[in-house]
């Protein structure tokens, strides 16, 4: 009677983690994330060995580090994953805190590694970009202002919450990195979505978007020609977008064979920005399928979940997570299939790189902590207001 | 919406009646809005949040579909250059007058390597040496063994060397159709034709393109599919063209020039007939733009440089006759004026000379046709600078001409920086303004058609222009006779070709020194030709560069000894095929009777 009325008891401290973490984990979204960390370290075998064989090191250099990375990545997102939100959210905020401070600290102490932009730390052996554990971290603490701001008598949490975004934004292009900003941006934007932005708002951004374009694309002949030459279908094959474009054509549905593509030798990027392409002509169309399919499943599962969730903070903070892992997986094979324009972006747990792939971890470590099934007051609901809701 | 109150009054005031605290029911009301507000936002999150998975689903559906769509579809084979846009190779043909093939296209192949299907690169890459003697083998072999993976061997092959490549049998070497531009005539009218190249290069076909002459000035126009590959007409005539290069070759040969030039146009439509240019080159083969390893310091020492067109000079006394046209256009003389002639004519510090002497007074008709370089200048002291050059403005002779060749406008005229009484003076003769002989023959043409004004034209023209009037019909009809008195009993007298009644007026100028002054042996010598005279058809102006000849025991310089009889058999050779007939008085047979039966 008196769990009837208050509530499910608190669940003890006695009871055992791992259990408890198998019963209410989602399975689904781990088996599709566990399953793109093993088709990652696949590619790599494949992507890599040009790399290390160019860098002078033994063909599986990469692959080995990779599958370092990968495993401390599976390690820190089976620990995430079994801390409770609150946990999640302290550890978050402090994270976000000490990323905060490495990306200020980056025009001083960082180093560009010759490609232009300062976004790195160099830490002898390995290298660190702030910017990916930014992310996760920034998600969290966004979420955290806009669920307070939901409170009565609560802070201007979507103020803040915007403030933070820009700030970060304008860091970050000013490194630059337009990928990251706009990622940042967008994954402040699905939070805002959900947090309720007013329907005015969102139908007055479309028209400014559409209206603006409609006028650029009239009046700017720059504009237009750059929109032009991206619906062109005709792509010049020996830029980077041509030989990923041709890549895939090459792998048809059941690829070139295992070892047998071209493009890797001639992507700079095949490891990382344009894997896909390199599992395209390897395994062929079957395998990118297969790829696009776990991504899916993991972005649509999660949020399915979270639209069960009561608590504020957790839904927009998983909505948030789960969205900008889905997008950048998105828009790094938009551009290898030329739907989207030409943007550096890694394939999340796919591409080689200890930052993302560890960052990656932490995001989806997070994610699967906030989607945990839990209690959600349905029993109180019923006895309370008689099945209303 | 209507909220319950907070801090209901009458509930309040019940509870502070029975004693019980008021900031319970407060607490209360606050818990349930706050749960109110909870689940109105949580059901709106949960379609938002449906939207979205939505969104996400259909956006993998769309990427996921383009993969399948690219997959399918058939490999580009790899090109050395980008191509934005669909490469045409198509190009319209170029013609003569009468449809004469004047530049069309060759059918022919390029050699390509795709280097990743090669299967014996060494041996590709001997054979490959031996059939083009030009191509190194170790080169070939580092290509086909290194990073490339696409590379061009030849732009161009023969058949031959086609079948001998086919027959090395490796499947890396590939043929890319091409269009090759060819012109049949060598270098005839190499000039105004100009020469083609190929632009963007695919495997499939290559771009031509046009890099000089109306080969480029009608660039876009003759790679134009809109036009069906109709063939562009040129206002030439092929055979007239021809002859008139080979007199021009003899008599620049004969008279020591280092170049010449000819233009001969139809006085009544503009038309360029033909236009010679010397030395000239092969278009089908166009030598390389001088560049200052050649030590050359002035373009129109290479044989690309188009005299008649790009070349301006000093033309020396064939102005003559635009400044006694335009006196006796405004009423000032008339061609029996007596002209003072009394030399030489000082003019502040310059000094004005006749070649001659010609004693005090000559007629203005005999100004002309002794060529007296001080009566042409009184005369222009009469009509007065600024009425002098509105006239030659109006016969075009102070612009660049609108020729259809991508060289006209760097034949534009160089006229004096102020135009002072002793500039009048001098241009009345041909000297202080430089312009080309494309100019003149448009000059020319438009005082002696009967005075009205034409533009030199390359393109076939269908009638008269019918311009501005520029001169009346008699003023013409004068100069006519003053310009056949010239060749008749005047300095041109080896102008004269029988039966077709030349006028012409010769002009002889020291060539300006690049360090300032004239030198004293060195002349530009032309002749300003028209013919018949009595109802002129043609212009003919011959400009022979740097001539000397010698003659009657001297070495001669002057127009009349060196451009006149090159232009006089040009004419004789000419005139008949341009469909002419000689008009030679028939002699009547005397002491012959026609008889019947």
């Amino acid at each position: 009677m008196t769990e009837m009325v208050y509530g499910t008891i608190p669940v003890g401290s006695g009871d055992p983690v791992l259990p408890r973490w198998w019963r209410t984990v989602d399975k689904w979204t781990l088996s599709c994330i566990l399953a793109l960390f093993g088709i990652g370290l696949l590619l790599g075998l494949a992507a890599s060995p040009p790399l290390a064989a160019k860098n002078g090191f033994e063909p599986f250099h990469y692959v080995q580090r990779q599958a370092f990375f990968g495993s401390v990545a599976i390690a820190v997102l089976f620990i995430t994953s079994m801390m409770s939100p609150i946990l999640v959210r302290r550890l978050a905020v402090l994270g976000f805190l000490a990323a905060f401070i490495a990306l200020a600290g980056l025009p001083f102490l960082g180093t560009d590694f010759g490609k232009g932009a300062v976004r790195w730390y160099s830490l002898g052996f390995a290298s660190v970009q702030p910017s990916e554990f930014l992310k996760p971290g920034f998600i969290v603490v966004a979420a955290w202002f806009m669920a307070a701001s939901q409170e009565i008598g609560g802070p201007p949490g979507k103020t803040y919450s915007l403030v933070l975004t820009v700030v970060i934004v304008l860091m970050l292009a000013m490194q630059p990195d337009f990928g990251q900003s706009a990622l940042v941006l967008f994954g402040w934007g699905v939070m805002y979505f959900v947090a309720g932005a007013p329907i005015i708002l969102l139908v007055g951004l479309g028209a400014i978007v559409i209206f603006g374009g409609t006028v650029a694309y009239s009046n700017s002949e720059h504009f237009a020609r750059r929109i032009d030459g991206f619906l062109n279908p005709d792509v010049d094959p020996t830029t980077q977008l041509g030989y990923a474009t041709n890549a895939i054509r090459e792998g048809g549905f059941f690829g070139v064979g295992v070892g047998e593509g071209q493009v890797k030798w001639s992507l700079p990027d095949a490891h990382t920005d344009f894997i896909i392409a390199v599992a395209a002509e390897e395994y062929g169309l079957i395998c990118v399928l297969a790829i696009i399919a776990l991504y899916a499943t993991i972005v649509v599962r999660s949020l399915m979940r979270l639209m069960k969730e009561r608590d504020p903070f957790i839904r927009l903070a998983g909505t948030g997570l789960a969205c900008i892992v889905g997008v950048q997986a998105m828009i790094n094979m938009g551009v290898a299939v030329r739907l989207l324009p030409a943007k550096g972006m890694t394939l999340p747990f796919v591409s080689y790189g200890g930052s993302s792939v560890i960052a990656s971890g932490i995001a989806v470590g997070m994610l699967l902590a906030f989607t945990r099934s839990r209690p959600q007051g349905q029993i109180g609901d019923i006895l309370l207001r008689r099945g209303r809701v | 919406m209507i909220r319950t109150p907070l801090r209901p009054l009458a509930r309040i005031l019940k509870a502070r009646e029975q004693g019980q605290n008021p900031d319970a029911i407060e607490a209360e009301n606050k818990r349930l809005r706050h749960e109110d507000d909870r689940d109105r936002s949580r059901l709106q999150a949960e379609s938002r949040l449906l939207v979205m998975g939505v969104a996400f689903f259909c956006a993998f559906l769309v990427i996921g579909a383009r993969m399948g769509m690219l997959a399918g579809s058939v490999p580009e084979e790899p090109t050395a250059q980008a191509s934005g846009s669909p490469i045409i190779g198509q190009r319209a043909d170029i013609v003569d007058r009468n449809g004469r093939v004047l530049a069309t296209n060759l059918d022919t192949h390029s050699l390509y390597a795709q280097i990743p299907d090669m299967i014996d690169p060494a041996k590709a890459a001997r054979e490959l040496a031996a059939i083009f003697p030009e191509l190194e083998e170790d080169e070939l072999l580092e290509d086909f063994t290194g990073s490339r993976r696409f590379l061009w061997v030849r732009r161009e092959i023969s058949p031959e060397q086609m079948q001998a490549v086919h027959d090395i049998g490796d499947p890396g070497l590939l043929f890319g159709p091409r269009e090759m531009r060819l012109y049949p005539n060598g270098s005839v009218a190499a000039h105004i034709l100009g020469g083609a190249t190929y632009g963007r290069e695919g495997v499939n076909s290559a771009e031509v393109i046009g890099v000089a002459g109306v080969e480029k000035f009608f660039d876009d126009a003759l790679r134009d599919p809109s036009r069906g590959g109709a063939p562009l007409e040129l206002s030439l005539d092929l055979t007239v063209q021809a002859a008139s290069e080979r007199v021009l070759h003899g008599g620049m040969m004969l008279m020591q020039a280092k170049g010449a030039s000819s233009v001969l146009m139809d006085v009544h439509t503009g038309e360029i007939i033909s236009m010679v240019s010397l030395p000239d080159f092969d278009p089908n083969d166009r030598p390389r733009v001088l560049t200052a390893a050649d030590n050359a310091t002035d373009q129109s020492d290479s044989p690309l440089f188009n005299r008649a067109v790009q070349g301006v000079y000093e033309l020396g006394s064939v102005f003559k006759i635009f400044t006694v046209a335009q006196a006796i256009e405004l009423g000032l003389i008339n061609a029996g004026t007596m002209i003072d002639t009394q030399g030489p004519l000082q003019w502040g510090r310059f000094r004005i000379r006749d070649f001659h002497d010609y004693g005090a007074q000559l007629s203005a008709t005999d100004v002309i046709v002794k060529s007296s370089n001080i009566g042409t200048a009184r005369i222009a002291m009469m009509i007065g600078g600024e009425r002098q050059r509105d006239f030659l403005g109006q016969l075009g002779l102070l612009e660049e001409t609108q020729v259809e060749m991508v060289e006209a406008p760097t034949g534009d005229p160089l006229l004096p920086p102020n135009w002072s009484e002793i500039s009048t003076m001098t241009i009345s003769y041909g000297h202080g303004l430089s312009s080309s002989p494309v100019h003149l023959a448009a000059a020319y043409s438009s005082l002696l058609n009967g005075g009205t004004r034409v533009e030199p034209t390359l393109l076939r023209q269908d009638g008269p222009q019918n311009g501005p009037r520029i001169v009346s019909e008699q003023v013409s009809a004068v100069s006519r006779d003053m310009l056949r008195a010239v060749v008749t009993e005047g300095t041109a007298s080896f102008g004269d070709v029988e039966g077709y009644e030349v006028g012409g007026k010769t002009g002889t100028a020291d060539k300006p020194r690049p360090t300032g002054g004239y030198y004293d042996d060195r002349t530009i010598a032309t002749f300003a030709s028209v013919f018949p005279a009595d109802d002129p058809r043609y212009v003919l102006i011959v400009t022979l560069d740097e001539p000397s000849v010698e003659a009657l025991g001297e070495q001669r310089r002057t127009a009349g000894w060196t451009a006149v009889p090159v232009a006089a058999e040009m004419t004789r050779r000419v005139a008949p095929l341009l469909g002419m007939r000689p008009d030679v008085e028939t002699a009547t047979p005397t002491g012959v009777t026609l008889t019947s039966n």
